[in-house]
């Protein structure tokens, strides 16, 4: 999976949660989930859980905790789908 | 970790702890009840001449059970009780409801964890009343933390 099909992937995921339509249609790599979409807290969870699903790929606490930009997330979900 | 030990480090107090009781508590959810007093605060107007328990008070005792309960029964080995609680904030309900329960009733709430991950625990909860009969259910969600919640929201 090429990275402009990842972002799509993760915006698909984010949709449901967001709560700045004007940052969400401007999504990049360096948006903030929490910042930026004004994600909170419980619902970035959501977003973990949705991304483990999507991608058949489980997430430890201490990732989670870096996933706070779709960059650092799209890294982790790469090196996931690597691994596998 | 014993039950009352869990009641008894409620962060609420009157007019507003709904637990009396709980029968069973593990790790995959909990049982437990309250009998709402019937010179309970909000029978005064809620409504006004009929006293029904307020749908939002059912709520809240669904949440303190089968939410709160349980998650300082699954925060259990983080709880040091000298320094630090956990700290809970409710996140989401969706429940629906389906018969009143007035003054004085005993009701019963059962817990089944839906998950419990990075903090955020999800419960399926039901609320019957003293001839077992459905009040309300649905799921609750909270964030659960040992560290402060400030420092979490504001991350």
């Amino acid at each position: 999976m090429d990275k402009k099909e990842l972002i799509e992937a993760l915006k698909e995921v984010a949709q449901p949660y967001i709560q700045d339509e004007e940052a969400f249609r401007h999504m990049t790599e360096e948006t903030n989930f929490i910042d930026d979409l004004k994600i909170n807290s419980a619902n970035l969870v959501d977003i973990i859980l949705d991304v483990e699903d999507k991608f058949d790929i489980v997430i430890e606490d201490n990732e989670m905790e870096d996933m706070l930009t779709v960059k650092s997330t799209m890294a982790i979900i790469s090196r996931k789908l690597q691994e596998k | 970790m014993i039950k009352d030990k869990i009641i008894s480090l409620l962060p609420y107090a009157e007019p507003f702890l709904f637990v009396d009781d709980l029968e069973h508590i593990d790790d995959d959810g909990c049982i437990g009840s309250y009998t709402y007093p019937k010179d309970s605060f909000f029978y005064a107007g809620h409504f006004i001449g009929n006293p029904i328990t307020p749908g939002v008070i059912l709520t809240e005792t669904m949440a303190q059970i089968g939410l709160v309960c349980l998650g300082i029964y699954l925060m259990r080995e983080k709880i040091n009780e000298t320094t630090q609680l956990p700290e809970m904030a409710m996140v989401s309900t969706d429940i629906n409801y389906f018969l009143p329960v007035l003054p004085d009733e005993k009701v019963t709430v059962t817990s089944r964890k839906v998950y419990f991950r990075f903090g955020k625990l999800k419960c399926a909860v039901e609320l019957r009343n003293s001839q077992k009969a459905l009040v309300c259910k649905g799921t609750i969600s909270g964030m659960i933390s040992s560290k402060p919640l400030s420092q979490l929201q504001n991350r």
